[in-house]
């Protein structure tokens, strides 16, 4: 028995075309090297005093967004396809939301931290 | 290339049903995720607005080891990209070999949590505690959430083992694996914020 | 062996002989306690609750016992008000009945039940009651993951329930603010049963949130789009988001406060680097959208039932749609408008006072659109309909002082005073109570069959529209006159009389609140007259309706197909209300487990257990947690298979009442 719930059907010994499977590996790996790219670039850039001070934060900080895209899209699958709507919209909103929240909290506590120390 | 219906591993279903069943599981382990992350920022956020609040104790340039990060962010990159290939594995079916990359997967898990350890107990030997400090204890709290995040992964991976030892790839263990998937790569997610806040910006300092 | 070991901080001086007052509270929760058990004991009914009730993962279920758990903490939180107001009528001059302690406590302990174990339960349990139901789905995304949900709320209520027994409540008021809740302050277990009991219910809410979402995105009839969705499933859905993505800031602001308390941290705290602006910031992160979270399902209460008593479609749709998406969104940006005060400059409290006054621009396009939807309608007066009348006039009200209090130099003069006070009562009783005491009596006949009594329904209403006008009116009044919130006693002899007239208005409500007793009683007695399976009460416009009352446990046996809003007025219209097919479907559903329960049990205790640091017991709860979650994982038989005849009888049954109506009515 099983149904929309629990159950332990079969199905996995279906005949699976290789190319797909190839495709989705070379996913990973782009995935996986645009990763240590990415990764290795931000904390060069630290590590090696190439950039300091603001500059450093935006560069890394932009780094950061487009590993958190790659991830996204390489590791997770989310991409702009119609049959992912749901999800991207999920996720767009979290972002806005993530936005506000803590742009606004930086925003009110470092107003307050400076009316108070500065 | 068949349309993808959900991220993380593409399942081929036997039945129409199986596959609503896995569209609904996931969207709803999409929402979870998407809490958690909101509890991540909200953490983060305050992360930001203590880092100046040292009260006399050392500060993060003082105490951190990069080095230790850096290796830190290469396991769990790691990790992730081996639960991909498990994904692919699962995908065509293979058994033996889903579970071994699996496997590897569990090791760098807790290989990354063996080097956040030894980075908590090298801090506290230091006298740097949760306690001595708000920019401490941020540290502290927002780091060791990341970690429990990765002990329950570690622990689902072991569980997932099991299951597919007792039950092999049946259809709930798959969509089991699925949403481990997307809670393994979080993971990875989160970390990418943390070295982009924690670590780096001190190194210049 | 140590004793602190075995027992943590948990001595017999946390028994409430410290006044007579908290130790008559503390015995008439325990008596109750006892009596309830003996007369189910003596009804011989425990294995009837347990098969029933407390294993069953059926929806409507749930939703049942949500709205018993709100009721029940509804009459504690009521007595905390009682408590309050007869403290205030006589302490002018004089320390009055009550103990400063005691009273904070007893504000407390009010503030957070009405919001979180009274409101919140109420309305999960509506939704879950209706939601499934008005999407012609067969039943929610993940029934256990919403049994959970309930049974962990009820955790927190019962945490509630226990401080007045073993210990103390908190002191610091519903928001809890420290630095006045961190250790230092408030050394006693109080605060830290008012951290572990939100926390629980917190996480409990979260779930059901989850599952709500996913029910409503996922689960609607086959040809319903979102568009065709019911306004209620509609504010259902964003208050569902609100709970998901606000709830972490209350997670975050008490999980951090407790890591202060408990270890020594310093987020919160004055010395070591703390930020006790940060605690404020958090919790409104969450606090503001949490408004949203209790008041925009009662909106969709009365969306649903104002038109149905106008006998007409309801009025602007789209716009009540757009409406509820723009005020759910608007709710995230602005919380700093609870803190106005707290010292940000003029450009950080202009930005958030602007945006403050912009929610009330949907919020006043939605009254609009049910004063059009009446307008030449033919107008019954039920008790649904007297309830959404009362509440479009009142929170009118509410809504102008809201206005007023979102601009910050106003603030800075009514901010702490009883104005405040009144406002947000003034929102929250005929914006979100009298939208659940709407839905409770709009949606009764159709969970148990038969109506509630009308007559009773009726002075209940009148008891609690006059009593909340006596009760709350004068505080606008004490605001402007400069008093103060949370006083235990005051000296301004002017103040006693506006005291006095609150005093007496919730004496009415008090009346109200025993009118419905009554009414529930009296409903229950008449029931074999009043009974209606046929299901359509009201002369409803949803899918609700559509079904018998109750509804089976399958819901549906065919599945209706929708392509328009109104679906059920739709298909009455065009004289096909109900679809009887040749032959049933065998139909799956889940099965009873006792999972839910003992999560909300050993929840309880990790909950007790970490107030008075009885470790051991705190990580044998965790293990419990942990394993039980692992267990279920392997468990494969968890449904059930309603058998194709079963369903045919239940179907002609209930044929044959419709029949019988109709022909009742010839």
């Amino acid at each position: 028995m099983s149904g929309p719930w629990e159950g332990n059907a079969g199905g996995h010994n279906l005949p699976q075309p290789n190319a797909e499977a190839r495709q989705e590996r070379a996913a990973y790996l782009w995935g996986l090297s645009l990763a240590l790219l990415l990764t290795a670039a931000a904390f060069g850039l630290a590590v090696f005093k190439i950039l300091a001070g603001p500059a450093l934060l935006a560069v890394i900080g932009l780094l950061a967004v487009i590993q958190v895209v790659v991830q996204f899209r390489f590791f997770l699958h989310i991409d702009l396809s119609k049959s992912k709507r749901e999800d991207l919209q999920l996720i767009l909103f979290t972002g806005l939301l993530i936005l506000i929240m803590v742009g606004g909290s930086l925003w009110i506590l470092g107003n307050l931290d400076q009316r108070m120390m500065g | 290339m068949s349309e993808r219906q959900h991220p993380g591993i593409n399942l081929t279903h036997a039945r129409p049903q199986d596959a609503r069943h896995a569209e609904v599981t996931v969207f709803g382990f999409w929402t979870f995720l998407m809490s958690d992350a909101i509890l991540f920022a909200l953490l983060f956020a305050t992360y930001a607005s203590m880092v100046s609040r040292t009260a006399g104790g050392p500060s993060g340039a003082e105490l951190f080891d990069i080095g230790n990060a850096f290796l830190e962010t290469i396991v769990l990159l790691l990790s992730s990209f081996t639960f991909g290939m498990a994904a692919v594995a699962l995908k065509e079916g293979r058994q033996r070999a889903a579970s071994l990359w699996l496997v590897v997967t569990l090791l760098l898990g807790l290989g990354f949590l063996g080097l956040e350890l030894r980075e908590f107990s090298s801090l506290i030997t230091q006298g740097a505690t949760p306690q001595t400090s708000g920019f401490l204890s941020s540290f502290f709290v927002l780091l060791s959430l990341h970690g429990l995040h990765a002990l329950v992964g570690c622990i689902w991976i072991g569980v997932m083992l099991a299951q597919i030892a007792i039950f092999g790839l049946s259809r709930p263990v798959r969509s089991r694996l699925l949403r481990l998937g997307l809670f393994w790569h979080f993971l990875d997610l989160v970390w990418i914020v943390i070295f982009t806040l924690v670590y780096l910006p001190v190194v210049s300092a | 062996m140590n004793p602190d070991l075995l027992f943590g901080k948990l001595t017999l001086d946390a028994l409430p002989f410290y006044s007579p007052i908290a130790a008559g509270g503390a015995a008439t929760i325990v008596l109750g306690g006892v009596a309830v058990v003996g007369l189910i004991t003596w009804l011989k009914a425990w294995t009837y609750l347990w098969t029933e009730w407390f294993t069953s993962t059926d929806h409507k279920k749930l939703g049942i016992m949500y709205v018993i758990l709100a009721l029940v903490m509804l009459l504690r939180g009521f007595v905390d008000a009682l408590m309050m107001r007869a403290q205030q009528a006589i302490a002018m001059g004089n320390e009055g009945y009550l103990t400063p302690d005691h009273f904070q406590q007893v504000f407390s302990s009010h503030g957070t039940i009405m919001i979180f174990f009274m409101g919140m339960p109420f309305l999960f349990g509506i939704m879950n009651y209706v939601v499934p139901l008005q999407l012609g789905a067969r039943d929610v995304a993940f029934p256990l993951l919403n049994a959970i949900g309930l049974w962990l709320t009820a955790a927190g209520a019962a945490l509630v329930m226990a401080s007045l027994v073993i210990g103390v409540f908190s002191t610091g008021g519903w928001t809890g603010y420290p630095p006045y809740t961190e250790l230092s302050y408030s050394p006693t277990v109080g605060v830290d049963y008012w951290i572990m009991a939100l926390l629980i219910a917190g996480t409990g809410t979260t779930l059901s949130a989850i599952n709500f979402i996913v029910t409503i995105y996922k689960m609607r009839a086959p040809g319903m789009g979102l568009m065709q969705m019911p306004l209620f499933c509609w504010t259902a859905l964003c208050a569902s988001l609100l709970a998901v993505f606000a709830l972490p800031g209350l997670t975050v602001a008490g999980g951090l406060l407790a890591l202060d308390r408990y270890l020594g941290m310093h987020f919160f705290t004055n010395d070591g680097g703390g930020n006790v602006m940060n605690y404020a910031n958090l919790f409104w992160i969450f606090g503001h959208p949490e408004v949203y979270i209790l008041i925009l399902p009662a909106f969709g209460v009365f969306s649903t039932v104002i038109p149905t008593f106008s006998q007409k479609r309801l009025f602007g749709y789209n716009v009540l749609v757009y409406a509820t998406m723009c005020i759910a969104v608007l709710s995230f940006t602005v919380w700093l408008h609870h803190f106005f005060t707290m010292g940000a400059d003029a450009n950080v409290n202009a930005f958030f006072g602007i945006m403050t006054a912009v929610i009330a621009v949907p919020t006043g396009v939605k009254v609009y659109d049910w004063i059009l939807t009446m307008y030449r309608g033919r107008l019954r007066f039920d008790t649904p309909m007297l309830w959404s009348i009362a509440f479009i006039l009142t929170f009118v009200i509410g809504g102008m002082t809201g206005v007023i209090l979102s601009i910050p130099p106003l603030d800075y003069v009514f901010h702490n005073t009883l104005f405040l006070i009144a406002h947000f009562h003034n929102m929250l009783i005929p914006g979100m109570l009298f939208g659940l005491f709407a839905g409770y009596a709009y949606w009764f006949p159709k969970a148990f069959g038969f109506p509630l009594d009308e007559t009773w329904g009726r002075r209940a209403f009148w008891f609690w529209v006059v009593g909340f006008y006596l009760a709350f009116m004068p505080l606008y009044v004490l605001g402007f006159m400069g008093a103060v919130r949370r006083m235990t006693y005051y000296d301004q002899p002017e103040w006693q009389v506006y005291f006095i007239i609150a005093a007496i208005g919730a004496l009415s409500v008090l009346l109200g609140i025993v009118s419905q007793i009554i009414q529930l009683v009296v409903s229950i007695r008449n029931r074999a007259q009043t009974a209606n399976l046929a299901g359509d009460h009201w002369g409803g416009q949803t899918l609700e309706w559509s079904t018998s009352s109750p509804p089976p446990e399958y819901n549906f046996a065919v599945l209706p197909t929708v392509c328009t809003l109104d679906a059920f007025q739709v298909a009455k219209d065009m004289g096909t209300p109900h679809l009887w097919p040749e032959r049933y479907e065998p139909l799956e559903v889940p099965r009873n487990t006792m999972v839910g329960l003992v999560f909300g049990a050993l929840a309880f205790l990790l909950g007790f257990a970490t107030v008075w640091h009885i470790w051991w017991l705190a990580g044998l709860a965790i293990i419990g947690i942990v394993g039980i979650t692992i267990a279920r994982s392997f468990a494969t038989e968890t449904t059930r298979i309603i058998p194709a005849s079963e369903i045919a009888l239940t179907e002609l049954r209930w044929k044959q009442a419709i029949l019988a109506q109709q022909g009742d009515a010839q």
